[in-house]
């Protein structure tokens, strides 16, 4: 059936099961009941070291079909993943569910697992363009892979939706007896919150370090009452890859050009006041427009309450400079970032349930004012995809666009208006990720489109001298630059699900010919 | 079109990218320039891309301005004939003579009636960049009633005159101050040269407020990030003159 904004589902997804067809960003917010947790005793006395990877295996049974869960805290640089899945295909277990809160290019040898059957299921909430989202898109999983945001996945874990059965921890520290804390070894990588949910959840939790210290693992981010096992090995990642990515301010007079714009109508707006609170992204644009916010704030003399998301050494330098009282921190971005969640005390660490789960008492996006968003390709509903690349290739998946899009009180995607000499702004995207309801306003070079759904916003601009067009013009003016692109052609077999936060089925992804 | 003339960005006539954004940056004019940067085995490309790029593109919100290469070389007269056809509002001439100015005015009268354009529709901007122009600037601006502006280019006359070239600029003070006097005096627009480290910002401020204190009008840029801090220097000045 065509869902609420026209989106072609089938009722029941085979490898997936039956849909429950999306309804609405805020139409499923009803009260919830969350799963029972299976928990372990451990005697006094017992030992939770084990050896080797191959011994904890033992000890957990690991078996045919069952969900294994990691972490990307340590982004491209994460061994742990690897290392586990190479012990569990010795085995010759087969049908594994992966449930990684992120894959990079890194998990590469997850595409040969996918091939011979030992990996059957792949849900993420991030993926990086690399072999594994090829091998997605190209039909190499047995059953569609899941996406879900940032918030989507502690919802899913937290209601029964996705059930773990172990929970596998890339500890940078840890002690004999399970404390973890992510701020000290050579692998720090800053707060493990992603994670909060699978460990509270998971059948049983293994942290895997590279640093044992004497007990207790003081700072401390996960306690030992959560922890069934503990292994020490020679490496868990290299932290040269937890700063894969953008994580500087753009130099591209285009981006700035975005970025300044974006600042000037978030001021007109009349956002950028005292106690006002504001995320974005680590790619060069998004810090540039906090580079630009920096620059009205500290002109007006604002001090903002809370940063929040994944945290580069920027926001922290805004932090420090009494720019913000406080950050949430989902993620951190750089060493700089490390240091301040280690350090300072106002840096705060917040779990993914927390930052974007869609049914609990309120998560930290209901508190955002500005949110800064990237997009792929945008609609003229306004409807973003940020999972499917222009050869209808994964390159990407949620995280926090739809949880903080939906929150925030001004959702804003900036863009330029070509991408790779295509245009950006469609008649209906390849892949919905985002529904044009929760998004507020599009950001280009060439002119601001503001969502007819905003008329306050229209009201407030109406008077400034902002470029503020409608976004069938920007449609017009990216045509007009590089041509209308045939549609592209897929086949018939669903690879990819995408999950709504909510967990309704807001669009599907299909194989790539 | 904008007759403000604070800011010029100047791009290289071959790379499509850069003609196609020139104009979102909010510079008052933008110089697709033919000449440097531009390999002799690209020029011809580079003619045609640009011409292309004024009939195609939008261009509504700032002027246009093409940097054509020397008579003197193959390239200028081929210039002029094939940009003069897309109307630009300005020719930029570089290495700038009173006998090229002449000859250029006497072409693009010619091409103007081929094409049904107003007379004089297109202004002359004469590039000062060898240390003859300079001292023959009165002449040269004399040389067409088209020339409504003077672009000075230190860079070109530091490569005449085998001058070191510094940030702190004190070895252009004399051309400088030459070039803006005599533009004030004839009531033209004075570019003042561009201020190449696209990352100081700091630099550039100070360069601009040097120029504008000498009595320039405007800068040229050569990235779109200079944009915003020149036009912030140049934007309280009082407005010249100009018919353009």
């Amino acid at each position: 059936m065509k869902n609420v904004i026209g989106r072609e589902i089938p009722d029941n997804i085979e490898g997936f099961g039956k849909v429950r067809h999306y309804e609405g960003a805020y139409a499923n917010l009803t009260d919830r009941v969350k799963v029972s947790v299976k928990t372990r005793s451990v005697k006094p006395g017992d030992s939770k070291l084990c050896e080797t990877i191959d011994e904890v295996l033992d000890k957990l049974e690991v078996k045919d079909g069952m969900t294994l869960s990691f972490h990307h805290h340590l982004r491209n640089g994460d061994y742990v993943l690897n290392m586990v899945m190479a012990a569990v295909a010795k085995r010759g277990i087969k049908d594994i569910h992966v449930a990684a809160t992120g894959i990079f290019p890194i998990h590469e040898p997850l595409v040969e697992y996918m091939k011979e059957g030992i990996v059957t299921g792949i849900s993420v909430n991030y993926i990086s363009p690399g072999p594994v989202a090829t091998a997605i898109s190209k039909g190499l999983l047995k059953n569609p892979a899941v996406m879900r945001s940032h918030g989507g996945r502690p919802r899913s874990i937290e209601s029964g939706d996705m059930h773990i059965d172990v929970a596998f921890i890339a500890a940078p520290t840890a002690d004999w007896y399970g404390n973890v804390n992510g701020v000290q070894g050579n692998a720090a990588c800053g707060t493990l919150s992603y994670f909060m949910p699978d460990i509270e959840y998971a059948d049983q939790v293994v942290a895997i370090t590279d640093n044992m210290v004497p007990y207790p693992a003081c700072p401390i981010d996960i306690t030992q009452d959560h922890v069934d096992y503990v292994v020490k090995v020679d490496c868990i990642g290299d932290s040269k890859g937890i700063t894969t990515g953008t994580m500087n301010i753009t130099k591209d007079p285009v981006g700035l050009r975005i970025a300044k714009l974006t600042a000037l109508f978030m001021d007109a707006t009349g956002y950028i006041e005292n106690e006002f609170s504001f995320q974005t992204g680590a790619g060069g644009t998004s810090l540039a427009v906090a580079a630009e916010v920096r620059k009205i704030m500290k002109e007006k003399n604002v001090v903002g309450s809370f940063a929040a998301g994944g945290v580069t050494g920027y926001i922290v330098d805004m932090l420090n400079d009494g720019l913000f009282r406080n950050i949430w921190d989902v993620q951190c971005f750089d060493l700089k970032a490390v240091a301040s969640y280690r350090d300072n005390p106002k840096h705060m660490s917040m779990s993914g349930s927390l930052y974007g789960n869609p049914h609990v008492p309120g998560p930290i996006v209901n508190n955002l004012d500005v949110m800064i968003l990237g997009a792929t390709e945008i609609d003229t509903d306004f409807n973003v995809n940020v999972i499917t690349g222009s050869d209808g290739i994964i390159m990407g998946a949620s995280g926090g666009h739809e949880d903080t899009a939906a929150g925030s009180k001004l959702a804003i995607v900036v863009s330029s208006l070509t991408k790779g000499r295509l245009p950006v702004v469609k008649d209906a995207v390849t892949t919905v990720t985002t529904p044009g309801e929760t998004v507020d306003v599009f950001v280009t070079e060439r002119g601001i489109a503001i969502n007819p759904r905003r008329v306050d916003l229209i009201e407030k601009i109406k008077d400034t001298d902002l470029p503020i067009v409608t976004i069938e013009e920007l449609k017009e003016m990216s045509e007009r630059l590089t041509g209308t692109p045939e549609p592209m052609q897929f086949g018939e077999k669903i690879v990819a699900v995408v999950e709504y936060r909510d967990g309704t089925v807001i669009d599907v992804v299909k194989q790539v010919i | 079109m904008k007759n403000k003339r604070r800011t010029m960005l100047f791009v290289s006539g071959n790379r499509p990218k850069l003609v196609q954004e020139s104009s979102v940056f909010g510079a008052d004019a933008v110089v697709f320039d033919l000449t440097n940067g531009v390999e002799d085995s690209e020029k011809d490309c580079a003619r045609i891309l640009v011409k292309e790029a004024i009939d195609f593109l939008d261009f509504s919100n700032v002027e246009v301005i093409v940097k054509i290469n020397s008579l003197d070389s193959e390239f200028g007269v081929k210039d002029v004939e094939i940009i003069s056809k897309v109307k630009p509002s300005a020719i930029m001439v570089s290495k700038a003579s009173e006998d090229q100015i002449k000859k250029i005015d006497s072409m693009l009268a010619k091409l103007e009636r081929q094409e049904g354009f107003e007379e004089k529709a297109i202004k002359l901007i004469p590039t000062i960049e060898t240390a003859y122009a300079l001292e023959d600037i009165q002449n040269i601006i004399s040389a067409s009633e088209r020339i409504n502006a003077v672009f000075f280019d230190a860079e070109g006359l530091a490569s005449d005159i085998d001058m070191e070239r510094t940030k702190g600029g004190e070895e252009i003070l004399y051309a400088r101050s030459r070039v803006a006097m005599v533009c004030r005096v004839a009531g033209i627009n004075a570019i003042d040269t561009y201020f190449v480290d696209a990352n100081d910002y700091e630099g550039l401020e100070k360069d601009s407020q040097k120029a504008k204190s000498l009595g320039f009008t405007g800068k040229a840029a050569v990235d779109g990030r200079q944009i915003d801090t020149i036009q912030t220097i140049f934007v309280n000045r009082q407005e010249m003159r100009l018919v353009i």
